[in-house]
């Protein structure tokens, strides 16, 4: 803990020497994607990103609909283990599809 | 132009530089460019696991750079494999004598050889697909053409014994799921696919070790066939005699039984689905997206790539008006039958006003590329002819 503090303190010197413009640093680098806000966020960010980032979402929106969902979050529950309950998978299902249906 | 942020981000990874660009879109967000450490800024589809594309411009080259190659994983836990630790296993119910090797004995044990060949994702064009499909939304980038240097995958074999009555050879690689429960990302050929001379255990790429995010230390190369069989980071083979029945094979990268052309992969099929095996006949234009403005009067050529599954490429023919008329491209110099084949056609610059260009490729074993797609679940095998729209003025 103490190392990575230094580390990331004698990062941000040699960055500020370097002349950056912007400056973000965290955790991961994937955590400057971020989900739509709204009722279910939390719950379907927590359990998505066990395994991936959320492009995942944001990019397959276009092809999506709430049926499309629907087998999405199903083969994630069963085919690929998330640990997600049965109310939960209807309150991913009504965020992802609230937020992120693109298809008609 | 960079056109929404330019930042520095740290990882555990190492340092990324991300630029957002109002790019060629596949999809409806503008590419992002985001550089893995070892790479080039690349089109970034997701951070994890990680699917960096390669941009159009570097599609040009001959050979692709290997720090410009595109990256694709299906799983996150994907370990920095350390070359003297590896250990290569080769068993299975159809070896005679199960053995392991060092990178050292593989290197050393067997010939090497090299190949030309492209690596295209079976998802290439994915986000090209009308009605779109899910799935990571690939552009034209989800491919490269590399000098692929290691020993055949055949020879290995032998020293194990293949036994009479083996069927499949299954692969897989060091990176794994995030849960235990997910399906771990492994893949089988056809023992004939697997004793092909052309199938190696590659070790270089272009010359050099190949990069961490494209399988160090060793992968494999099925040169004709999509890039999911070339698994990455190789750490057990298993000749089996009976069929894999992995997630990876028996549900994943399949399409409709008899829409496709190519080989088949028989004790995969069933009545309904069959794997993705063969790359279709393809081409892309690498000179110029829909938009570009020529000026009039000045020389202007059209540049691309052509390949296919490995008969060679015959023929490249270019329209002017749509189809209606086809001429034949100059192709350029022959790096090999599973390699990508340029292309070239001057561009008539005489008049003002749009000009659309329309590229079809042929295969020596008789495919052309088609103008309408074949419907499929999993949007594999985009390979219709492409159009750009270009304006003279």
């Amino acid at each position: 803990m103490k190392a990575a503090r230094r580390r990331a303190a004698v990062l941000l010197t040699s960055l500020a020497l370097a002349g950056a413009s912007a400056l973000l640093w965290g955790a991961g680098a994937e955590e400057s994607v971020q989900l739509k806000d709204a009722p279910g966020r939390d719950l379907t960010t927590g359990r998505c990103i066990i395994c991936h980032s959320l492009e995942y979402i944001q990019s397959n929106a276009p092809a999506m609909n709430r049926a499309a969902w629907q087998k999405t979050i199903l083969k994630m529950k069963d085919r690929f283990g998330a640990p997600i309950t049965d109310e939960e998978a209807k309150q991913i299902l009504d965020y992802l599809d609230s937020s992120y249906s693109g298809k008609s | 132009m960079v056109t929404r942020r330019e930042l520095l981000l740290g990882t555990a990874g190492g340092w990324l530089l991300e630029r957002a660009w109002a790019g060629e879109a596949a999809g409806s967000a503008p590419d992002t460019l985001t550089a893995l450490t070892g790479k080039k800024p690349l089109i970034r589809r997701s951070f994890r696991p990680p699917n960096f594309e390669t941009p159009l411009a570097e599609l040009a080259a001959p050979f692709t750079r290997n720090d410009a190659f595109f990256v694709r994983y299906h799983l996150a836990v994907i370990p920095q494999v350390d070359p003297a630790a590896w250990r290569l296993q080769i068993a299975g119910a159809s070896a005679q004598h199960p053995l392991t090797l060092s990178l050292k004995e593989l290197r050393s044990g067997f010939e090497h050889v090299s190949v030309a060949a492209v690596n295209q994702c079976a998802g290439n064009r994915r986000g090209l697909f009308t009605p779109r499909v899910p799935g990571v939304q690939w552009g034209n980038g989800a491919m490269g053409n590399a000098l692929w240097r290691g020993v055949r995958l055949r020879d290995v074999l032998q020293r194990a014994g293949v036994a009479p009555g083996a069927l499949e050879v299954v692969f897989d690689g060091a990176d794994t799921p995030v849960l235990p429960a997910t399906p771990d990302f492994l893949k089988s050929l056809p023992i004939e696919r697997a004793l092909d001379e052309n199938t190696l255990i590659a070790l270089e790429m272009n010359g050099q070790p190949l990069p961490h995010w494209n399988g160090a230390p060793a992968r494999l190369i099925v040169p004709g066939w999509v890039a999911t069989y070339w698994v990455k980071h190789l750490t057990s083979i298993r000749i089996e005699p009976q069929a894999f029945d992995g997630f990876w094979m028996k549900t994943a990268y399949r399409v409709p039984t008899g829409a496709f052309p190519g080989s088949r992969f028989t004790s995969q099929e069933s009545a309904e689905t069959t794997p993705v095996t063969e790359l279709m006949v393809n081409s892309l234009i690498t000179s110029h997206v829909s938009g570009a403005r020529l000026p009039r009067g000045e020389r202007a050529e059209l540049a691309g790539k052509a390949w296919d599954s490995g008969a060679g490429i015959e023929g490249v023919e270019v329209s002017a008006d749509h189809g209606q008329s086809w001429r034949e491209a100059t192709l350029q110099r022959d790096l090999g039958r599973f390699a990508w084949r340029e292309f070239r056609f001057p561009l008539d610059t005489s008049k003002a006003g749009p000009l659309g260009m329309s590229v079809r490729a042929r295969s020596r074993d008789g495919a052309k590329q088609p103008d309408k797609l074949t419907p499929n679940p999993s949007g594999y095998h985009d390979n219709i002819v492409q159009t750009v729209s270009l304006e003279v003025a």
